[in-house]
């Protein structure tokens, strides 16, 4: 089974195992990865689970939905790799992917 | 806009902002004497019949005086139950729809495509003669530049760096409270609190803080917005008051800066470096509304979270014992805390198009009215959901902070100044009395406090 890497804003690393299917927001949630609240609970409505995809992954994790676009939009953290943790569906394709969570969610 | 309104915006390089909202104030007198304004509702209050004995076509959330006699609860739980997505044809308010599930609750503020936030955002229009204009009340795209401009100011790494002056000024209060007597909290703790609040966040005279609470009491309570007790003869002088006082303080900060001052981080501050919104002086009706939606937004709010979460815990005392005994658990109870109080009841939209929702069809055009009060205390999402449980699992998942576009921008501020209040509460009190009921405030739209008798004993 592959894995997936959080890396919190102090560095502390969180690897997590694939399931997939699943949002990497539910891996993170699911394996008390601190650092994600996901307070809507997946609808790309609260910003909340915002991660900066590491740059070689970036392309692999899918595009931005227009929710997505406009939530990201008002984050202030907003980097260039940044993606909604929600909005990314994990399959095994996405095995050593490694996500870095902000210091603040919004 | 309205005519006045365009007319206000393009003089407002001549004339001050405050002597064209007190013309607009003579103009809608003027109306007014001649019988041509529109009238303000009135509203007397009696009391009001047990849910259970209403028929379901009379029920009307927009009562001001269901929240003050505490029946606000019970209405929303019958329509939940029996009638979720419900039509009042005919309030003072005009028809309405009422949405009072949680999930539909979520989905009517997702989809600001198909539901407008425009014209405004209460039950009732804006008082007449005032079009104020903010970001709140507006769609995309122009909605995205606005806000844009102004939540830096309450990003997280800004607070960050307010924390400890945040802490500070919350012990300063809280050291110079009675204790083994009955004072008023709301007055001593909650209004005193926020105004000290904003006036840091605006860098606002600190002397004159308490003029911020006025202020936004008046704008935030008219009858034809809210069912509120404000009259339109202190609306105006009020609205003028905050134009002067706020233009005076944006020309004087502009100067400062433009003799190479190095700008704060404090709302004005951000406004008028930014690219977007260094103009806005010039747009009275936008430089209005921005401030009264962060005046109120911030004021409201955070206030009746803080009455709110005492009375919680004096209700269920087991929960307070929890809560010292796992200081771990305050950020969470927070959650809890602004989920069980939910201090604005709802936020209003207007569908752009037909939309079939909860079994009925909801008519281009119609006012849908998003009951985050009663989404709070769904039991399809919240087990037990009446009750403060101060380590609810998903308590974070309340919508009293809205969700999509126009989610609340002062959030992560107000989880920290509720955060900093019971740490700094448990550290210095023991137990949290209230020792008569409390007086609650008439409204549909704000479910706040006037008065409530707290004893403090204090930690042996």
């Amino acid at each position: 089974m592959g894995q997936v890497t959080f890396v919190e804003h102090d560095d502390t690393e969180h690897e997590v195992g694939i399931e997939p299917g699943v949002s990497l927001m539910r891996h993170a949630v699911d394996n008390m990865v601190p650092g994600i609240d996901a307070d809507c609970g997946g609808d790309a409505s609260c910003g909340t689970c915002h991660v900066i995809v590491d740059k070689g992954w970036y392309d692999k994790t899918g595009s931005i939905g227009d929710d997505e676009e406009l939530m990201l939009d008002m984050t202030p953290e907003r980097a260039d790799t940044s993606r909604l943790a929600c909005q990314i569906e994990v399959t095994e394709e996405l095995d050593g992917l490694q996500v870095t969570l902000p210091e603040f969610q919004m | 806009m309205t005519i006045s309104g365009q007319f206000m915006n393009a003089t407002a390089s001549v004339v001050p902002m405050h002597w064209q909202v007190k013309a607009a104030h003579l103009v809608q007198k003027s109306l007014d004497l001649a019988g041509l304004g529109a009238k303000a509702p009135t509203f007397t209050e009696t009391e009001i019949p047990d849910a259970a004995d209403v028929p379901l076509e009379d029920i009307d959330l927009s009562n001001p005086f269901l929240w003050r006699q505490q029946k606000f609860d019970a209405y929303a739980a019958r329509l939940r139950a029996e009638q979720p997505v419900h039509y009042v044809p005919d309030s003072p308010f005009g028809a309405f729809w009422s949405v009072t599930r949680h999930a539909d609750i979520m989905y009517v503020d997702k989809h600001h495509d198909l539901f407008s936030a425009e014209p405004i955002i209460t039950l009732g229009d804006q008082p007449r003669g005032l079009p104020v204009r903010t970001f709140i009340a507006m769609d995309p795209p122009e909605h995205d530049m606005h806000r844009r401009a102004v939540q830096g100011v309450v990003a997280p790494k800004n607070l960050k760096e307010m924390e400890a002056l945040i802490r500070e000024r919350t012990v300063e209060v809280l050291e110079g409270l009675p204790v083994g007597e009955p004072f008023d909290w709301v007055s001593h703790v909650s209004v005193e609190l926020t105004a000290r609040m904003l006036a840091t966040l605006l860098d606002f005279p600190y002397e004159r803080r308490l003029k911020l609470v006025e202020w936004s009491d008046v704008a935030a309570a008219s009858p034809e917005t809210t069912g509120g007790l404000a009259v339109r003869d202190d609306f105006f002088p009020a609205v003028a008051e905050v134009a002067k006082a706020f233009s005076e303080l944006w020309r004087e900060k502009e100067a400062r800066i433009k003799a190479g001052e190095e700008p704060g981080f404090d709302l004005m501050s951000l406004m008028i470096t930014d690219e977007d919104t260094k103009d806005l002086i010039n747009q009275p009706m936008e430089f209005l509304g921005n401030l009264a939606l962060l005046i109120v937004g911030g004021n409201d709010t955070t206030r009746n979270s803080m009455s709110g979460g005492v009375l919680a815990m004096h209700q269920w005392p087991e929960q307070l014992e929890k809560l010292k005994a796992d200081r771990k658990l305050i950020p969470n109870a927070v959650s809890e805390i602004i989920r069980w109080q939910t201090p604005l009841a709802y936020m209003r939209r207007v569908a752009k198009e037909d939309v079939e929702l909860g079994g009925v069809t909801i008519r281009k055009g119609d006012k849908v009215v998003m009951w985050y009060a009663s989404g709070n205390r769904d039991t399809e999402k919240f087990e037990d959901a009446d009750k403060l449980v101060v380590d609810r699992k998903d308590a974070r998942n309340h919508v009293a902070f809205g969700y999509g576009i126009h989610r609340c921008m002062g959030n992560r501020l107000a989880e920290l100044q509720l955060k900093i209040l019971w740490e700094e509460l448990l550290e210095r009190f023991e137990s949290f009395e209230v020792s008569e009921e409390p007086e609650r405030v008439q409204s549909n739209f704000v479910r706040g406090y006037s008065r409530m008798m707290v004893t403090l004993t204090p930690v042996a």
